[in-house]
């Protein structure tokens, strides 16, 4: 019952942080109405194909008057086209790329890069971490895609090891989709492996680059048996130089239903916060050291220390951000 | 006489970015270790301080194929025509038919168009538009008859052979005398190389499109401004551009982060110099060959008279600099009188140069000028006349909120009026279409995730030369300055309005026009025979030089007065452009930007003259 609310608690956030995505869009737009006129974009013009050769006389002989033209909208992206936005197919006359008049008998259409596949695999982090009681381990997040500008395959790949074993991994396949010039959604499966049973979980969420150059991922999950859970990672990249660049970077993770035996308790399982400071010999190539504060809270907590171990900790880091 | 045996340096472990960018001093085409398909033409390739060769007449057969190159201490290999970089410079003349056997010796299919000339839309060398392409193995023959005379040049639409060095001049010699008095003349190809593989370029970009910008702002830049104009105001100068998540640097795409800048295909450090005797008129036949670099162009100490641009004469206008594009060409005449005079060509980002002499002998090397700094994009290339060109953000951010009825009227109105009267009034009678439109019709493509930036108030200024040469007191062309004095092609007023947006999204590094890429898009229909006006609407914050094919572009001002016929067109940030066309030639053309991986990226269309 308790789960069940706390998905719901959870899928409303995320709902909530993707129209949070979306208003950041149009967050120009309130701005620019401020206009003390805003009346006329209500106005909105009737200009299409039949009559746009009246629009100029219009402008030129009546300059006074105000535009038909939507100052609310502003330049910025987002949202749907306005009913009377033009069609970018009205110039063909029926053409066909590679089909029609003219068309060169026996030779396929042009086909450029927009219609090429392109990949990249990118670790985010790969690093040591190094804490004051001698618990070190080594650390991935990995994030690979393939595919189009629009439509993609992404894997995302993070993980733990500890003492030698995988203590803690998780690994995505999702479709990454673009729905907004700075967001792509993101469907698919997650496969949880390491210590304690392995979970799978369906995925949903969203990625992008929010205003003042934020990057942000919001990812909610629902597994079997009722379970839950969503992720959040936000990162900025301060440049100190060109090639000498600090990022901070925090992650949270909660979850909707205990799980004891991974050791997770429901809500705030696990965060941390953590500064970066790299050196980008090339854009592809940049070793970092940093520090991170890491910490899990209720009962999740709780149950590491019953088991003895530590529930908050500091991490010295040094890795490796690369990508190819 | 310089040598011409073949320049082998070992890669050097402690290669020094001095090196890399300034180039070999003897860097090009490496004739003893050409491929034996380019090694019959061996003996053509140009070393440093000589011009490419130039092949005269009728006929001509053209070779394709590779040829090893060293422009930075790392050996690489070109796509060279006739074994030559800069390939071949072609001398024909106007009313002649020439014949030109193109083959190809690569692995993949090549193919060679010719920039600006009208012919056959056969001929016209666009693979997947005019022709098949030529195979490899296979002959290709190029005929047609030639109409015009100017400078023009030559390159492949291929992939990115170009940017690997197919590209040569072309020079048509009038039918008549010569229009343009010179007692000597130069042929300078301005290009682009980079040691990389272009492709692995484009993928670099698609996974970070500021890849190769080095001249982002940082926290020591911010520092630096709080200090000089305070706290408020350095905050105020991001704030719209990072809220935007703009970059104010973003001038483009490449820089010599991976290019090495080209004159004749000589590198800087090569120096490659053109002769003169003094008191001589000189006519530089410069061209834009670039595969992603916009130069400015000057010779301190030197008045340049732009005589002739892309392959038209123009009224001549005496300028200390210009910018070009790729594709566009730029003749000036000039009259040096002292020894020697360096010809300097830095990329519009700032991060290098392309640089010649003008030389009473060879050997002398003048002062080069050190590269301007970095100028921030400003408000007039995020929103057009929104912000009157201020480059406060402050100032433009209030003048935003009052402005929501803002004088409209001025923006119809033409910017240096009183002129060609007549002109307008006979473009009235065409009904309604005196004037080119300025309200922004958005397509409805334009509203999802491949558009980053709508300008609705386009600027449409054309007296503006454009980011970083705004405030340099020196005397820069712009497009306002350029008039064909013959006149429009055409008399008869536009029968309607064709209204294009370039678009992109550089997050994603993606460019399409109307906010589709070539692959989602269908043609622009032309109807043979009309007179049309086409407006380009800058919907991004780059400047983009617009190349339509087989159709001349007959720029217009904003009051609709003809100003000069143009082949490409650069179109700035936030900007509104307009020209004629008369849909004369029939057949299926390519209309793209030139800068190639905007082209290759998908702002491109199809048109079709049916």
């Amino acid at each position: 019952m308790f789960a069940a609310l706390t998905a719901r608690a959870l899928s409303t956030a995320l709902l909530a942080l993707a129209s949070l995505a979306a208003q950041a869009q149009n967050d120009h737009a309130a701005h620019a109405q401020t206009d003390p006129r805003p009346a006329a974009p209500a106005a909105a013009p009737k200009t299409d194909a039949a009559d746009a050769q009246a629009a100029p006389a219009a402008s030129a002989s009546d300059a006074a008057a105000p535009p038909a033209m939507d100052h609310g909208d502003m330049r910025m992206p987002g949202g749907p086209p306005p009913a009377d936005a033009r069609d970018p197919h009205a110039y063909a006359n029926g053409q066909q790329l590679g089909a029609g008049d003219y068309a060169v008998p026996g030779v396929p259409r042009l086909t450029l890069a927009d219609e090429h596949f392109f990949a990249s695999l990118r670790a985010e982090t790969f690093e040591r971490r190094f804490t004051r009681n001698g618990d070190d381990s080594t650390a991935y997040d990995l994030q690979g895609w393939v595919g189009t500008t629009f439509d993609r395959a992404v894997v995302k790949a993070e993980g733990d090891i500890g003492r030698g074993k995988l203590e803690d991994a998780r690994t995505e396949l999702l479709w990454g989709h673009a729905i907004a010039p700075y967001w792509d959604t993101q469907l698919g499966v997650r496969l949880d492996s390491g210590e304690g049973p392995g979970r799978q979980w369906l995925a949903f969420g969203v990625q992008g680059l929010a205003p003042y150059w934020f990057e942000v991922e919001a990812t909610a999950y629902v597994g079997s048996a009722g379970r839950s859970a969503l992720l959040l990672k936000a990162s900025y990249e301060l440049l100190l130089t060109q090639r000498l660049i600090l990022e901070p970077r925090t992650e949270l993770q909660f979850f909707g239903k205990d799980d004891p035996e991974r050791g997770i308790g429901r809500g705030l399982a696990e965060a941390s916060v953590g500064l970066r400071l790299r050196y980008e010999f090339s854009r592809q190539f940049a070793p970092y050291i940093g520090v991170e504060r890491a910490g899990s809270f209720g009962e999740t907590a709780r149950q590491l220390r019953a088991e003895g171990d530590r529930t908050q900790q500091t991490r010295w880091l040094a890795g490796l951000r690369f990508w190819f | 006489m310089p040598s011409r045996s073949p320049i082998l340096v070992a890669p050097s472990l402690d290669l020094s970015r001095r090196r890399f960018v300034q180039g070999l001093a003897a860097g090009g085409v490496l004739a003893g270790l050409s491929t034996p398909a380019s090694r019959a033409f061996a003996q053509q390739a140009p070393t440093a301080n000589e011009s490419p060769p130039v092949l005269r007449g009728n006929e001509f057969d053209l070779l394709i194929a590779e040829s090893p190159v060293n422009f930075t201490g790392q050996p690489g290999m070109a796509i060279t025509i006739n074994g030559s970089l800069p390939a071949p410079t072609l001398r024909w003349r106007e009313g002649e038919t020439v014949t030109l056997r193109v083959t190809n010796h690569l692995r993949e299919t090549a193919s060679i168009h010719w920039h600006g000339i009208l012919l056959p839309f056969q001929m016209d060398g666009v693979p997947g538009i005019s022709f098949n392409g030529i195979a490899p193995g296979e002959t290709f023959v190029y005929r047609f008859k030639l109409q015009q005379s100017g400078t023009y040049w030559y390159h492949s639409h291929s992939g990115f052979h170009e940017l690997k060095g197919m590209y040569g001049a072309i020079v048509v010699d009038p039918a008549g005398p010569e229009t343009i008095r010179a007692d000597r003349e130069h042929v300078l190809l301005f290009s682009d190389w980079t040691d990389e593989d272009p492709m692995r370029v484009f993928a670099k970009l698609k996974a970070q499109s500021d890849y190769y910008n080095y001249h982002q702002p940082t926290v020591i830049d911010f520092f630096r401004d709080a200090a000089r104009d305070g706290l408020v105001a350095a905050i105020d100068k991001r704030q719209m551009w990072n809220e935007m998540r703009m970059n104010p640097t973003d001038l483009a795409d490449l820089s010599s982060a991976t290019l090495t800048y080209l004159a004749n295909g000589v590198t800087p450090a090569g120096n490659w110099t053109a002769l003169f005797r003094p008191g001589e008129r000189v006519r530089l036949r410069m061209i834009n060959g670039a595969g992603n670099t916009f130069y400015d162009v000057r010779i301190p100490g030197l008045k340049l008279a732009v005589v002739h641009v892309d392959g038209v004469d123009t009224e001549p206008v005496t300028v200390d600099e210009f910018r070009f594009g790729p594709g566009e060409t730029v003749d000036v005449i000039v009259e040096p009188r002292d020894d020697a005079y360096a010809i300097f060509a830095q990329s519009m980002e700032r991060t290098g140069y392309a640089r010649a002499t003008l030389a009473v002998r060879e050997g002398l090397s003048p002062a080069v000028p050190a590269l301007d700094p970095v100028e921030w994009l400003d408000m007039s290339d995020m929103m057009g006349s929104m912000s009157h060109g201020a480059a406060n953000q402050g100032s433009a951010m209030a003048g935003m909120s009052g402005m929501g009825g803002m004088d409209h009227g001025s923006m119809g109105r033409p910017k240096h009026g009183g002129m060609a009267l007549d002109h307008r009034q006979h473009a009235a009678a065409a009904g309604g279409l005196a004037v080119p439109s300025t309200i922004a019709r958005h397509a409805r493509t334009e509203y999802g995730a491949s558009t980053d930036m709508r300008v609705d108030m386009a600027r449409t200024n054309l007296d503006d030369p454009g980011v970083g040469l705004r405030n340099n007191r020196r005397r820069v062309l712009t497009l306002a300055d350029l008039h064909t004095p013959s006149g429009p092609i055409d008399s008869r007023g536009p029968g309607r309005e064709v209204e294009l947006h370039l678009t992109g999204n550089m997050e994603r590094y993606s460019w399409s026009l109307d906010g589709l890429e070539f692959g989602q898009s269908t043609p622009v229909h032309f109807r043979h025979g009309e007179r049309l006006r086409v407006i380009l609407h800058n919907d991004t914050m780059m400047t983009h030089p617009m190349h339509l094919h087989g159709l001349w572009s007959e720029m217009e001002s904003p009051d609709g007065r003809f100003l000069a016929r143009r082949h490409t067109l650069p179109v700035q940030p936030a900007q509104r452009i307009s020209f004629l066309v008369t849909a004369d030639a029939l057949g299926r053309w390519a209309w793209h930007c030139h800068l190639l991986f905007h082209m290759d990226a998908g702002m491109f269309r199809e048109v079709v003259v049916s």
